[in-house]
């Protein structure tokens, strides 16, 4: 008899829990504030077919080009795509970096060939000034640039 | 062919002085012109026209409250008081140069940078100032906004000499001192318009306070914003959040902090002595 309102509780936690989960796709594993470094899940945000069809798997950084595996904007990762390795240049992240450039809401990749040519023809967000100091090496990509913030 | 272009400079030259010359005469010809019409017939007391006032309201006035920035009161520590206060000469004689206006968390800034890797070119920036932070020459400021739907945050040094103009477009408070929370947030509480125009406000008075509750997204935050260390008041925690939760999370309450004596820092006689030593500051070249 005493039992019963704790079991209803429990249920209504419970329910409580599905729908939060429901809410949202899947729980988030990769840390909150920090670079981009192997396993972390990006965000493609050029407009290649690529990296725009749906996949029951989101892409993953396989590998950084770093002395140190930790990957800021401007430097180029491989991911695991769609079943397939593509490479790809960080166009911003969580992490603040140094004052006075800008801080994303997410982790942002855009696909390159291995000559450095993006493999899309536009990107869909703002993509931060200071890659400006790589125009020698990305200028095609900072061609297609939407926005710079 | 050098000699001839010499001739031809030679020759422009002329031609302009005698241009001039001619411009000389003509404006002489037309002033006597206008005088003697004038001696013919009785001249008229002339009456200027009345000069149009035009209000900007547009216009950011300063403000005339009294108002100390909080990055002037230097932190409460044991560090040697010269260095506060000679930082606080090289504020002073920053703000000479750039005018930094009043504004406080929750009101909507734009920003005006130098971009050192597009040489000759600026940057300018809207968005809400979601916190201030640091003491002295190093105090900052982040800015948020929404661009393309993807959110975006920029730290501002206040003094750094990057940055070229700062406005605000509109001056408010809101409930809480630190809006970290808007990352989480549904995405219109921090969208604001690039090209705002900026808002009239009234320079005398309280500043005006935004009493808005926002909804936040579903839950996993950034932070646990329900936590009492917090203490926010701005989130709609009654839609996202059961009553036993709320009541869960005063589980971390320090409810003694406050009335811990060793904590106390009493600021407001040293505003007042640091106000008066600006306006000294400012008042000399």
């Amino acid at each position: 008899m005493a039992l019963l309102p704790h079991l209803a509780k429990a249920c209504h936690v419970l329910r409580v829990d599905v729908t939060s989960l429901s809410q949202r796709s899947a729980f988030s594993v990769s840390a909150v504030a920090a670079a981009i470094q192997k396993m972390t899940r990006v965000r493609v945000v050029d407009n290649s077919p690529l990296g725009n069809t749906p996949h029951h798997r989101a892409p993953r950084v396989i590998h950084v080009y770093t002395k140190n595996g930790i990957g800021k904007v401007g430097d180029k990762v491989m991911l695991a795509i769609k079943g397939q390795k593509k490479k790809a240049l960080i166009v911003g992240h969580k992490m603040p970096g140094n004052r006075m450039t800008p801080r994303f809401d997410s982790n942002n990749v855009v696909l390159i060939e291995d000559n450095g040519n993006p493999t899309g023809t536009r990107i869909r967000v703002p993509v931060p000034t200071h890659l400006r100091k790589m125009e020698g090496d990305y200028s095609k990509l900072l061609a297609i640039a939407s926005t710079f913030v | 062919m050098a000699a001839c272009m010499k001739r031809l400079d030679r020759a422009m030259l002329s031609i302009r002085l005698l241009r001039n010359i001619q411009l000389h005469n003509e404006r002489s010809l037309s002033t006597s012109l206008h005088r003697l019409a004038l001696d013919g017939e009785q001249p008229s007391k002339f009456t200027p026209p009345v000069k149009p006032v035009i209000i900007d309201k547009t216009q950011s006035v300063a403000s005339l409250r009294k108002f100390l920035s909080p990055e002037f009161v230097p932190p409460r520590q044991r560090t040697n008081p010269a260095k506060f206060s000679m930082e606080r000469r090289d504020m002073v004689r920053r703000r000479k140069v750039l005018h930094i206006p009043e504004f406080y968390v929750g009101s909507i800034l734009a920003v005006t940078m130098t971009d050192p890797h597009s040489a000759g070119k600026n940057n300018r920036f809207v968005g809400i100032c979601i916190q201030r932070g640091g003491r002295g020459l190093g105090a900052t400021f982040v800015l948020r906004n929404i661009i393309d739907n993807q959110g975006v945050e920029i730290c501002y040094e206040m003094y750094s000499p990057r940055v070229q103009q700062i406005e605000v477009l509109k001056l408010e408070k809101r409930l809480d001192d630190n809006l970290m929370y808007l990352r989480d947030a549904l995405p219109e509480y921090c969208t604001v318009d690039p090209d705002m125009k900026p808002h009239p406000f009234s320079t005398t008075g309280e500043v005006p306070v935004n009493k808005i509750k926002v909804k936040m997204l579903p839950k996993p935050w950034s932070k646990r914003w329900e936590r009492p260390k917090f203490d926010v008041k701005g989130i709609r925690f009654d839609l996202c959040l059961s009553p036993e939760q709320m009541e869960h999370a005063q589980k971390w309450a320090q409810p003694w902090l406050e009335y811990d004596m060793l904590k106390e820092y009493d600021t407001s006689k040293l505003e007042e002595d640091i106000y008066t030593e600006i306006q000294q500051e400012a008042a000399t070249k």
